[in-house]
């Protein structure tokens, strides 16, 4: 399949055979965040900076900031809110994605 | 054994016989009737040294496919059977076979479906699969059961097709009847049969992802490029049945024809009850009645040029099937003929019949009851189930 063509873009001829893919890891441009509806938010006077939020991700998203805080990357997160759930301290909160 | 003269055989046993001299890599199969005869001789083949192949005997059909699909990604030659309830059983494994363009080749022992149970031939099992993307071919005897699958692995496995192909013989009236046949020497054969070689492999240095899923703004693009490739076949198929005459003398065709010359009245038909069909035609010749037999060779990629063609000149066309569609048109094969001619400005009155189900034998007088019948109700143009041959 066409390597660097939008999904949009890909006509029929483009496909390979068999619809087999011939690149290693482009299901990391699959974008999941447009399913949320939910959206976490991290307060940072709360975190203590354990990251089990980032341990329980379904999705693998949750990663460290700057300064050693946690946060997801939107592309990502399917807002399941798995995170604010096991979250020790409350420090995440689930809004609803605007 | 000497190949070049006429040997009896049974229709199963030249299909494996076939298979043999393809010189599969990899069986995987599991025994049902009318198809047991053919995975059983294959079976024996590999535990006496005479095939050098892996036989895989699995615990379901479905697990069969599976393991066909493996090899056939692998780049093995690879060969399965079924028949009935078993060509149901793999199903949705089918779909994956031409969907990952694997040439797997399959014989099918045409079987009807339960309930009742039945063992016995009829093409309940085959119209079934009929959109699982598989180039589907009919043989009507023990020869061409031994012929087309030969061709059934040098079509598949060319580059411009690699399509898994269903070889389709009649339960039990081809795959159980001995008849006399033609067989190849291996040399032969290893002229007209080249190796297998898939373009992307299972191979850990060129690693490729196989079977990935697609989301909705790439699978309509995924079947179209499928489809279109499945119908770009057609050439090749023709190409293949050419060089295989010429290696046997025995020429097939998408569409064939048996005194069609002057046909006012055509019977149409497709697997082993073409040859009583034939018989039929001699008599009503004889008789004086301008009648002739066109027989589909090549269910999938459906033949519609070669149809049409056949067609042009005939007032009736008159077409058995031997599965039914139930409270839906009358058959799958007059349905799909009945649609192939609908665009001809010049088309047949077409009549439908069923008949031949669950192994109930059609004879000639079944035959010429249809052409005369069915002249009477192409004129009436009806949509409603014509059986032959039932009672009440």
């Amino acid at each position: 399949m066409s390597a660097r063509k939008k999904d949009s873009e890909i006509t029929w001829q483009d496909i390979d055979l068999g619809a087999v893919i011939r690149t290693a890891g482009n299901a990391a441009e699959y974008k999941t965040g447009d399913w949320r509806s939910e959206k976490p938010t991290w307060n940072k006077d709360r975190c203590i900076k354990c990251g089990i939020c980032a341990l329980f991700c379904p999705e693998g998203c949750i990663h460290h900031d700057k300064e050693g805080y946690f946060e997801a990357d939107y592309y990502y997160c399917k807002g399941c809110g798995i995170c604010a759930r096991e979250c020790w301290t409350q420090a995440i909160t689930m809004g609803p994605e605007e | 054994m000497n190949k070049t003269a006429m040997t009896g055989m049974e229709g199963s046993l030249a299909m494996a016989e076939a298979v043999r001299l393809a010189n599969v890599d990899v069986v995987a199969a599991y025994p049902i009737t009318p198809q047991t005869h053919i995975v059983e001789r294959l079976a024996e083949m590999v535990a006496n040294g005479e095939l050098n192949a892996a036989y895989i005997p699995v615990e379901s059909e479905h697990s069969a496919m599976s393991a066909c699909l493996g090899s056939s990604a692998a780049g093995a030659r690879t060969f399965t059977a079924t028949a009935g309830q078993g060509l149901e059983l793999m199903h949705e494994v089918l779909y994956v076979a031409s969907g990952l363009r694997l040439p797997i080749v399959m014989g099918v022992a045409n079987r009807a479906l339960s309930c009742p149970l039945s063992v016995w031939g009829d093409h309940s099992d085959v119209m079934s699969v009929r959109d699982t993307g598989w180039i589907q071919i009919f043989a009507e005897n023990g020869q061409q059961a031994f012929d087309l699958t030969l061709c059934g692995f040098r079509i598949g496995e060319n580059e411009k097709v690699l399509f898994p192909v269903m070889v389709h013989i009649d339960g039990f009236h081809v795959s159980h009847v001995v008849e006399p046949l033609y067989l190849l020497e291996q040399k032969q054969v290893d002229s007209f049969l080249p190796p297998f070689k898939h373009p992307f492999p299972l191979d850990p240095d060129n690693p490729v992802t196989v079977g990935a899923f697609a989301v909705p703004i790439l699978y309509t693009e995924a079947r179209k490029s499928m489809e279109n490739a499945l119908r770009s076949t057609r050439p090749f198929i023709s190409y293949v049945f050419d060089e295989f005459a010429k290696l046997s003398g025995r020429q097939y065709k998408p569409v064939e024809h048996y005194r069609t010359e002057d046909a006012d009245t055509l019977l149409l038909t497709m697997g082993s009850y073409s040859e009583i069909a034939m018989e039929a035609v001699d008599q009503l010749r004889d008789c004086g009645e301008k009648v002739g037999l066109i027989r589909i060779r090549l269910w999938r990629p459906f033949p519609f040029g070669e149809l049409r063609q056949a067609v042009e000149n005939c007032q009736t066309l008159v077409v058995l099937d031997r599965c039914i569609s139930p409270a839906g048109p009358p058959g799958p094969v007059c349905s799909e003929v009945k649609a192939a001619l609908y665009s001809q400005k010049k088309r047949p009155n077409v009549a439908g019949f069923i008949g031949g189900l669950g192994g109930r034998d059609l004879y000639v007088p079944e035959f010429i009851q249809m052409v005369e019948r069915g002249r009477v109700i192409a004129a009436q143009g009806g949509e409603e189930i014509e059986m032959i041959g039932v009672r009440g």
